[in-house]
């Protein structure tokens, strides 16, 4: 098969297990998709449209997810919800080798306590990707939201 | 344009379901739940608060720092422009002299002057009326179509007005001509804890947007409240962060208890860079949940007194907030009684470090939506809306620290949100 859509799979493959650990709460295993010094940012488009850096959330490394991660299962209160993502739009922007650049766009529907599920958020996922021990992982994890007004407050990581 | 008369009376139309609201108590012990969730409520609160005698928080000079910039925001749910202008700042609202239609659509941008979208009518940065299409007519063959009516002044067809005040890089606007300058607004318990953060220019890092289903006031409620912070915010008991030492302040203002400031302050030898907080700073007694990564909990010293936390509502819609090396200015939209919008807004200062910088922005997870000490106040505010929906009548209760009104260095007590309902009763005439 032709080495680019090889890749692309094997990219598109890595974007649905990211989505499927989080949509099925194993969060535990969300910072494993990174290197242990990517970094994992949630910026809104206004800001980052305007050149602005101000995040929701910002792990710069994967001791940051994992810190996360367990403020999420014993720290923090939220009421219980359930994200669906759908993935769409995937491209590979750039590729040298060594790391792949990658946009794809997502739709997340959260279902809370009362059972109404809505669009959460919309937005793309602005990737690079490398390859360590045979596997993809995640260098740098953008994920850039068009739903500026968080509705409550943002828990589990998109 | 809302006077001081007329603040003082009764305003028409208030109907009988108002005037019974009951705070059963002057000092603002115990709040009737329908001020959370009645529409004639927040009617008047409209009127009497955004439209009254109150500066309400606009935005950060640094957010439009060029001639012709210009932010779209809100006082209240009234939506206004500002602009800065060759001289200054102006502030208008958001809404054509002509048919109403909104005439700026853009949340930020650059513009000499802003034509409505709907008829073209055009106007200069400050609200004035520069130009409409048709005015004259327009010639058909012989005949000339006549355009705008003679009697027209466009004078009298400007944007409506407010007063804009930029105090220290904080920019206020008012619909009154009674609001006292911001200084004096600001009285002498808040001021110098103002001026201490907008003491040099600050850098807009950007902002964002928080949408609750549930009324402004517990917000206000919330931000004046320091007997919940270890309570509902589990994250430093749940990593064994103990915090030894620590002095509190709660203050109200003495004029009308409306704006506060909540302090905790780490005693001075332990003031401390962000380095060693990652060494050793953090006490754990039990290693099952500590931090790999505890450099985001690091302080850099910016300030004469060592803050961790700087926590100061200015009424009715800025809450300051420095939390470590997080500094932001919190405005607080009223969207409907049952909703409101917060946007944090993120700033540093000209002089930061690249280090400094990149603390601010890794210290923005303690705050704003998902934030590891802030993620949980919008969600309370929501219990409450939703479990208060029903009997308006039935009140909350607020005794803590009630015997003791002078104990100001206390994070037990519930003085700061009794001596706001006070205030609100004064100014709602409740």
């Amino acid at each position: 098969m032709d080495e680019k859509v090889v890749l692309w799979l094997e990219i598109n493959d890595l974007q649905h297990r990211y989505v499927n650990a989080i949509d099925n709460d194993d969060i535990e295993g969300w910072p494993d998709f990174f290197t242990e010094d990517g970094s994992y940012k949630i910026l809104s488009k206004e800001n980052h449209d305007r050149g602005l850096p101000a995040p929701i959330m910002y792990c710069r490394n994967r001791a940051m997810m994992r810190d996360r991660v367990v403020a999420l299962r014993y720290a923090n209160i939220y009421e219980p919800h359930r994200y669906r993502h759908a993935l769409g739009g995937l491209v590979i922007d750039e590729t040298d080798g060594t790391q792949v650049k990658t946009t794809t766009s997502y739709i997340v529907v959260n279902t809370g306590l009362a059972g109404d599920s809505v669009v959460y958020q919309t937005g793309v996922y602005h990737d690079t990707v490398v390859k360590q021990d045979g596997a993809w992982r995640y260098k740098d994890k953008a994920v850039i939201y068009d739903t500026s007004r968080v509705l409550t407050l943002l828990a589990t990581p998109i | 344009m809302t006077d001081m008369s007329t603040i003082s009376s009764p305003p028409a139309g208030l109907d009988a379901a108002d005037r019974s609201v009951h705070f059963p108590q002057s000092d603002g012990s115990q709040v009737p739940y329908k001020v959370f969730s009645s529409q004639e409520i927040y009617n008047r609160e409209q009127e009497r608060i955004y439209r009254g005698p109150y500066w309400s928080f606009l935005g950060l000079d640094s957010e439009i720092p060029d001639v012709d910039d210009f932010k779209a925001t809100f006082v209240g749910d009234t939506p206004v422009v500002v602009t800065r202008t060759a001289e200054g700042f102006a502030c208008w609202v958001n809404r054509c002299a002509h048919r109403g239609a909104l005439v700026c659509r853009d949340k930020y941008g650059n513009a000499h002057s802003h034509t409505c979208v709907y008829h073209q009518w055009n106007y200069n940065n400050k609200g004035d009326l520069l130009g409409i299409p048709f005015r004259r007519g327009q010639k058909q063959g012989d005949v000339r179509l006549v355009g705008m009516a003679k009697a027209f002044n466009d004078k009298e067809y400007g944007l409506q007005k407010l007063r804009v005040e930029n105090y220290r890089g904080l920019l206020f606007g008012t619909f009154s001509d009674e609001t006292p300058p911001v200084a004096d607004y600001l009285g002498p318990e808040m001021k110098p804890w103002v001026d201490r953060i907008f003491s040099k220019s600050t850098v807009f890092l950007g902002c964002t947007r928080q949408y609750s289903k549930s009324n402004w006031k517990l917000y206000f409620e919330n931000v004046k409240d320091p007997y919940h912070a270890s309570l509902l915010h589990l994250f430093h008991t749940t990593f064994n962060i103990f915090r030894v030492g620590m002095r509190a302040r709660s203050i109200p203002d003495s004029a009308h208890g409306l704006h506060s400031l909540i302090t905790v302050t780490k005693p001075s030898a332990e003031a401390d860079t962000s380095a060693a907080y990652t060494q050793q700073k953090i006490r754990s007694m039990d290693t099952e949940f500590a931090l790999q990564d505890p450099y985001l909990l690091g302080q850099v010293q910016e300030f004469e007194e060592m803050t961790t936390n700087h926590i100061q509502p200015i009424f009715p819609q800025l809450v300051i907030q420095q939390i470590h090396n997080s500094l932001v200015c919190r405005q607080l939209l009223p969207k409907g009684p049952g909703s409101f919008e917060l946007i944090f807004h993120f700033f540093g200062y000209e002089d930061d470090t690249p280090e400094l910088r990149e603390l601010r922005l890794l210290q923005a997870n303690l705050v704003g939506p998902a934030g590891y000490i802030s993620m949980e106040d919008t969600e309370v505010t929501e219990l409450v809306q939703r479990a208060t929906v029903r009997d308006g009548d039935k009140t909350s209760f607020m005794g803590m620290g009630l015997d003791a009104p002078e104990q100001t260095n206390s994070n037990i007590t519930e003085n700061l949100i009794r001596r706001f309902w006070a205030g609100y009763q004064k100014v709602m005439g409740f």
